[in-house]
């Protein structure tokens, strides 16, 4: 092939980078990192805002905060780094060049675009819509039309992955079927294809009525295409960051999935059934039926949470598997006692699992549920939930991955690396805090997206009691710690990427793949063993995972049953 | 070997479970049916579950069919300068809410014990009724009608503020439900 397809291996990890694929992973991170620190700052304000004692913000300037720090963390930083991901997974696990890296750059440069286009429609102040942007409520023209750039731009990005697909089975670059991750990166592409249709469905028609060439849009049909867009993009990160947690479990541990045949089912599942949950959102609406909301809402019968809920098992399972053979094979705990909790890819990816499942999981099947919606609709538990999903679930795992990608991607040595061992507990223990208060301010009735639960100089000024200003206070002082530890990663990052120490390899030189990749190895004919011998107990490769999981199991039926008492407490409805 | 090469058995698909696979599989399946199975449950046998009846309204409708519930069983006004009506509607009869930018109109006196037939409707944007402190949120949209048969249960003052974000003054979005023996 004619085509110039340079390649390197990095020295450390053994990786091989395609180098146009590898310099579209770089600056996709950067762009994302860029986004993050815009939204970290952006935290500050919403944070000292619903903080009351500080009160910080006035309203306008508060719900313009509210609505750029929403776009830039949950769409700019997340599918930025997602796009990276994917290239990742695709180009670099599959030792394959990247299918078109023209496209990607203009895909790249859309974003970018789109990113700059929503980010200034929202300055002007005039789109102060929040990041759902409900209609009949309208914004300027440019908020829909920078989403709508971006939204293209992330489809031509997905396609570029599933044409890398393509040239790496056609170019025989690896053998048998592909890696879990990548199966797992293929799983949050498709999601992304759906997601972004859904998004040109409702957005494109949006930006028209936002330019006066169509006559209405109806409340109802945006929420409800909206959230096919809006939730099914929070579907992507779910897929990703477990293929990340799959990647570092690989990475730092030579973890082996413990059957490929239940992983890749569960991803399955997530493919078929997540797209539902647009329906989440509408459970407190008029004008939909019981059956289509109790079908949707529960996934058909809750098989996306049954993958999660594999997944949560299966990816400490590999740990422990991988522990127990290095030795680590004493009682039920010795294995995660052992851990490498002071490397910050571990740790990351750790506490994004236990956060994940604990509290957005549970939390998120609470809302989730048609009846139990009533009591938490709208409420700071739905903030709560999603920053224990998004951010200590996604974004932490996805930092967790940063630390590995710096030396073998940027081939930089991480600075500060002292404080990028305290970097994931300070984040991620903050973040589990300000979860657990705006759920708690949220149980006690505290509306979201609110600048004064004091309603001050009203004459109907309602009284929220002491304990849900305790838990904003509380979500306050969390909030605080927590940028703190964002801070930290993004001083950490970028001192690394810019300014970091260069890792030089004597002797290393890029290969080019003309001249020949070392053929991928033929797997090794190994004999099909479901038993390992010799490791764990009671029948069990991983005891100490089937504990944990039963202690969740435990905490997820209590938790359960104590809402529907909460529910049967309230005026009867019909 | 890893979650980042390739299945090292090209049939990976055969290999068989692991007993602790097989039984969290199991046992998450049961428990996502019993979650799946608890919302049909509780519209049989549970009191509260939110109505599916909603009609499409015209807003200048739905004012005058709130105007003249107003008209009839306006018993006083309230909030000071504000001079909002409060009206007692007898027990099971259709009672209205208006949601708009930046009010809940009127203001409704239940009797505790009893059901009303509440209509709630948007006039402009999307708002939330959220009824403190029983913690009860339901979306209301523009232009449609939504039904709800509620049995207030205690006496008391309860406020119901505006918890869907509906624009600069959507925090001052607030009012009152009276509940009386």
């Amino acid at each position: 092939m004619s085509v110039n397809r340079m390649f390197r291996t990095c020295p450390t990890s053994g990786l091989v980078f395609h180098e146009p694929a590898e310099k579209l992973m770089r600056w996709n991170a950067v762009a994302a990192v860029v986004s993050l620190l815009i939204g970290g700052l952006l935290a500050i304000g919403v944070v000292l805002t619903r903080w009351q004692a500080v009160h910080l913000l006035p309203p306008d300037r508060f719900y313009q905060y509210l609505t750029a720090h929403g776009l830039n963390m949950l769409v700019f930083w997340i599918i930025f780094f997602e796009i990276a991901v994917l290239y990742f997974a695709g180009s670099t696990l599959l030792k394959a060049r990247l299918a078109t890296p023209k496209m990607a750059w203009a895909a790249f440069w859309l974003m970018v675009l789109g990113a700059l286009v929503n980010n200034y429609s929202v300055l002007r102040g005039d789109s102060s819509v929040m990041f759902t942007s409900y209609a009949p409520m309208g914004a300027h023209p440019t908020f829909y039309l920078g989403l709508i750039l971006f939204a293209v731009g992330a489809l031509i990005a997905c396609f570029v992955f599933l044409g890398t697909l393509v040239v790496a089975k056609a170019e025989r670059t690896y053998h048998g079927s592909i890696p879990l991750v990548t199966f797992g990166a293929v799983t949050a592409a498709i999601i992304a294809i759906f997601t972004i249709a859904a998004g040109a469905i409702i957005l494109i028609p949006t930006f028209l009525w936002s330019v006066g060439l169509v006559p209405t849009i109806d409340s109802l049909m945006y929420r409800t295409v909206w959230w096919a867009f809006g939730h099914s993009s929070q579907q992507i990160n779910v897929s990703a960051h477990v293929a990340v947690w799959y990647a570092v479990a690989a990475i730092v541990f030579g973890a082996k999935p413990m059957s490929e045949k239940v992983s890749r089912t569960a991803f399955l599942l997530y493919i078929l059934f997540l797209q539902l949950a647009s329906a989440h959102h509408l459970l407190a609406d008029p004008g939909l039926t019981s059956h289509w909301k109790i079908f949707n809402t529960s996934y058909a019968m809750y098989l996306a949470v049954l993958a999660s809920m594999v997944h949560g098992l299966t990816v400490p399972g590999s740990i422990e598997v991988a522990q127990r053979q290095k030795g680590f094979n004493h009682g039920l705990f010795e294995w995660l006692r052992k851990a490498p909790w002071s490397n910050p890819a571990f740790s990351s990816m750790f506490m994004s699992l236990i956060g994940f499942g604990f509290l957005g999981g549970i939390s998120g099947v609470m809302m989730g549920t048609e009846q139990l919606n009533l009591i938490i609709h709208n409420t700071l538990y739905v903030p709560g939930h999603f920053h224990a999903t998004v951010v200590v679930g996604t974004t932490l795992a996805f930092m967790g991955l940063t630390y590995f990608l710096i030396p073998v991607l940027f081939r930089r040595e991480i600075t500060f690396p002292k404080m990028a061992q305290w970097q994931p507990y300070v984040f991620g223990l903050a973040m589990m805090g300000v979860s657990l208060f705006l759920m708690g301010a949220g149980t006690l009735g505290v509306p979201r997206r609110h600048w004064d639960i004091g309603f001050a100089g009203n004459a109907f000024a309602h009284e929220f009691p002491g304990a849900a200003w305790l838990m904003m206070a509380l979500a306050g002082i969390t909030g605080i710690i927590a940028i703190v530890g964002g801070g930290m990663y993004l001083l950490i990052t970028v001192w690394s990427v810019f300014l970091g120490k260069k890792i030089q390899t004597p002797g290393f030189q890029h290969v080019r793949a003309k001249d020949g990749i070392a053929p991928a190895p033929k797997p090794v004919a190994a004999a099909i063993a479901a038993h390992h011998p010799g490791i764990g107990a009671g029948g069990m490769v991983a005891p100490g995972t089937f504990a944990l999981a039963m202690v969740f199991l435990t905490a997820f039926v209590l938790y359960y049953f104590i809402n529907w008492k909460y529910l049967s407490t309230v005026w009867p409805l019909k | 070997m890893s979650a980042i090469l390739p299945p090292q058995e090209r049939v990976w698909w055969k290999q068989p479970l692991d007993r602790v696979e097989l039984i969290w599989i199991v046992v998450a399946l049961i428990w996502c049916l019993i979650m799946f199975f608890m919302m049909p449950y509780w519209h049989i046998y549970g009191q509260q579950n939110l109505s599916n009846e909603a009609y499409r309204s015209k807003p200048e409708d739905f004012v005058r069919k709130t105007e003249a519930m107003i008209a009839q069983y306006k018993v006083r006004e309230d909030g000071g300068d504000l001079k909002v009506p409060v009206v007692r509607p007898p027990a099971g009869s259709d009672v209205y809410m208006v949601a708009q930018l930046w009010r809940w109109y009127p203001i409704l006196e239940l009797e505790a014990g009893k059901s009303y037939r509440i209509h709630l409707m948007s006039l402009d944007w999307l708002h939330g009724f959220s009824l403190q402190p029983e913690n009860i949120n339901i979306q209301v949209h523009p232009g449609y009608e939504h039904v709800l048969t509620v049995t207030p249960t205690n006496p008391g003052t309860y406020s119901i503020i505006c918890n869907e974000y509906c624009g600069i003054n959507h925090h001052t979005m607030v009012s009152r439900l009276y509940v009386v023996k």
